[in-house]
């Protein structure tokens, strides 16, 4: 006996309205009555029902694997399965997307035919750390759903104290503000870290995140312990005859106040002539006056990173924004992205030592100083990683004279 | 028994083989780009070469029939190829511009929305909440759906002064991460604690170790082994509650939403930026959260009528003052909007700049 639809008066409210209905899908499924997860989703939806009139969630968490690895499902157990006993088992199975989250017409219709086999048919692209989210399976149907995803040529997403799956933006492969490949720099460092992805024993969760841009499209600033961010070395390109057309398309008022005053540091001037006077030692690459006149601005040719470390959400001790550790770094030769990697290597190895037990990297800094961590890291300090020198005289200070020789060395050894 | 499959560990894919060949073609080598109508992009590359991207709203929570009926779309309209923003924005790439309007035309037709573009507010970022979280204090699905409805007329049209991101999150953990409007769980009482469970469930020193103010301790209650909560000290944060279930934070009545404004990523004219609390106490109200969407939308219509230019809301408050943004938006404000958590010296005003 098929099991009826539930009654949701709470649920059907959220039919209505201009935006795509997620209960009209969660319908679909549970009216799909020749599939198997047709009173499966009956049953979900049951439960999800029962939560919007009680206010309240009825997940567990548990342990649900597949072989091989330690991580990537996240097992959700009903704690009202005696009112909703078809879906008592409603894991997720966490998948790593293509950087850029590219997909062919193709690919998608395989992975739906899978869940469509082994799962409840309900998919999330994406979840927030950048997987393909497919919700809702069994604990028998786990391994057999997985088999097939990892037999496309897909592997499994981060859960846990371990290396997350990360996001980047479209970046290289349709953006022209782009500053580096972000696709290979996410596949060259995610793919070196697979162990502690799949196998997770860090101090806590590890977060990498890969933005083309200042504008940081992939959230990665406060949304990820090491934020790669693209950026450039030099003067940026600028087409003054597309200066000029912008000026007269938008007036010198328009002009004015939609791009030079709105320069934080004061580097952009208008000439006589309508062209673009650029301050380039003061620019700090905000991107603002690219994003407005996009045909006639684009990022300076020799083109690299800044790195940011220590971005989180709020628990334990609130959310932080990441902090430079490393100002510019060239990004484009082999060399270059295995020197990125490399450098991952380092971070992730001195976290796996020096964290505590459930300490992100940014708490962990707030706890030991960024020099602690730039010394552990073997990077060299730049008045770039502070908004100013400190302000209160309470520092021992007798190694001075070292630390001054160590800065006069470095500098000549950047001269040469 | 059956031999088990060891997994192939084959990591992040290469992103080409499921890449728009014009995309693949021009890749690293952009040009410049423009926007012909909210929802539609226009890059050109340095080759020549030019590619239209339409985005569109979707549910995020898709049911695979929602899949295939964009791989239908993709495969009738454009070129067979899709790709999602870390938004849950669907977009599709075509290589002409006639290629655009029937395009739009049937995504018009089967139901999605066209925009999230330029200086729209764009899709919510999206956690999730009753469907499947173990901890969510609201649900995540059903404020995106409720709220995007009631925003619907700014995601198709690109009239706010900058781009919007409005995120939301189930717990004060705060998974949706930074936004200009932020619409959040905030439990108003202490964890509720079944004593019988904790001994069986949780690892007391771990939970002791995860409160943020220190205000857990080891106890015997009736003649068992369990933990109390000194009340005077917690901050209602719920973090107890994910490694002790027998903690319940969350409650019917208690649990409420407060709404913060002014966080950024990007570093693009001003640093980013953390939200700021503006609102609480306002009731976790399924299925649509009218009282929280109200809120949300006076919030956008001060924004919209007082702002810049390219201010983000967060640089928009920045200028004109704090006392001003109360004022414009009519919210109260109250003894809780002053921060007394670590570093919280810096948020006060340590000048004799005052707006009177």
């Amino acid at each position: 006996m098929p099991r009826k639809m539930p009654e949701t008066p709470l649920l059907d409210q959220l039919e209505s309205g201009p935006w795509p209905s997620f209960v009209s899908g969660l319908k679909r499924l549970a009216q799909a009555e020749d599939k198997p997860y047709a009173d499966y989703m009956k049953s979900l939806l049951g439960q999800l029902e029962h939560s919007y009139q009680t206010r309240k969630g009825y997940w567990k968490g548990g342990t649900v694997g597949v072989f091989g690895y330690g991580a990537g499902i996240i097992p959700r157990f009903s704690e009202v399965a005696d009112k909703f006993p078809e879906s008592s088992e409603f894991h997720t199975i966490r998948i790593m997307p293509a950087p850029g989250m590219h997909y062919t017409t193709e690919l998608l219709r395989q992975m739906c035919d899978i869940w469509e086999r082994h799962g409840s048919g309900l998919v999330a692209f994406h979840g927030q750390s950048g997987d393909i989210m497919f919700q809702g399976c069994t604990t028998e149907k786990v391994q057999p759903a997985w088999d097939e995803f990892n037999a496309l040529g897909f592997d499994m997403g981060g859960a846990g104290a371990g290396v997350r799956t990360s996001v980047s933006c479209v970046g290289a492969a349709r953006c022209e503000q782009s500053c580096y490949d972000e696709a290979r720099a996410m596949r060259s460092v995610l793919n070196n870290f697979l162990d502690d992805i799949h196998r997770p024993s860090l101090p806590y969760k590890m977060k990498f995140k890969f933005a083309g841009c200042a504008n940081d499209c992939a959230n990665a600033t406060q949304r990820a312990d090491f934020a790669v961010i693209g950026t450039w070395k030099g003067d940026m390109q600028v087409d003054q005859a597309e200066v000029v057309n912008f000026v007269n398309k938008v007036g010198r008022k328009g002009m004015i106040d939609q791009v030079i005053r709105l320069c934080p540091t004061n580097a952009l001037s208008l000439n006589d002539d309508d062209t673009l006077d650029v301050d380039n030692k003061s620019c700090v690459r905000c991107m603002h006056c690219l994003n407005v006149m996009t045909k006639a601005l684009t990022p300076g040719t020799e083109r690299g990173i800044c790195i940011l470390a220590g971005g989180k959400r709020t628990l334990k001790i609130g959310d932080l924004l990441g902090t430079v550790i490393v100002p510019f770094m060239k990004m484009e030769s082999d060399e270059d992205y295995e020197a990125l990697v490399d450098l991952c290597q380092r971070m992730l190895d001195f976290f796996a030592e020096n964290a505590l037990e459930h300490e992100r990297l940014g708490e962990m800094i707030d706890r030991i100083g960024l020099v602690a961590f730039l010394e552990g890291l073997e990077l060299d300090l730049d008045p770039n990683m502070v908004s100013h020198p400190r302000t209160n005289p309470y520092v021992r200070m007798d190694g001075w004279d070292e630390e001054v020789k160590k800065w006069q060395a470095r500098k000549a050894d950047a001269a040469e | 028994m059956t031999q088990l499959r060891r997994p192939d560990e084959c990591g992040v894919p290469d992103p080409m083989q499921y890449m728009h060949p014009v995309l693949k073609k021009n890749y690293g080598k952009w040009k410049y780009h423009d926007r012909p109508r909210p929802g539609v992009l226009h890059h050109v590359a340095l080759s020549g070469d030019e590619v239209w991207t339409v985005k569109a709203g979707t549910q995020r929570q898709m049911d695979i029939f929602t899949i295939r009926k964009l791989a239908d779309i993709a495969d009738q309209f454009a070129e067979g190829f899709i790709r999602f923003t870390v938004r849950s924005n669907v977009e599709f790439m075509v290589s002409s511009a006639a290629k655009v309007q029937p395009l739009l035309d049937k995504l018009a037709a089967e139901g999605f929305p066209v925009g999230g573009t330029g200086n729209s507010v764009t899709m919510i970022s999206h956690t999730q909440g009753w469907l499947h979280c173990d901890i969510p204090g609201t649900d995540a699905s059903g404020v995106v759906k409720s709220l995007m409805d009631d925003l619907h007329a700014e995601f198709i049209r690109e009239e706010m002064p900058n781009r919007v991101k409005i995120t939301t999150s189930c717990c004060e953990i705060n998974c949706g991460g930074q936004g200009d409007i932020a619409i959040n769980i905030q439990h108003t009482k202490p964890p509720i604690i079944n004593h019988d469970l904790v001994a069986g469930t949780c690892e007391r020193p771990a939970v002791v170790s995860r409160c943020p103010v220190a205000a857990i301790r080891p106890a015997l209650v009736n003649g068992k082994p369990s933990l109390e909560v000194d009340e005077k000290k917690c901050v209602c944060c719920g973090a107890c509650f994910p490694p002790c279930p027998p903690m319940q934070i969350n409650d019917p009545v208690h649990t409420k939403i407060a709404i913060w404004v002014g966080g950024k990523h990007s570093s693009t004219r001003s640093k980013p930026m953390l939200h700021k609390l503006v609102a609480a106490g306002i009731p976790n109200n399924p299925p649509r959260w009218p009282e929280a969407s109200a809120i949300v939308r006076n919030i956008l219509r001060a924004y919209k009528e007082d702002a810049r230019a390219w201010e983000r809301m967060g640089e928009w408050v920045e200028r004109i003052g704090w006392p001003r943004f109360f004022e414009l938006t009519g919210l109260p404000f109250t003894k809780y909007h002053v921060d007394d958590w670590r570093g919280s010296r810096g948020s006060l005003n340590a000048s004799a700049q005052v707006r009177i």
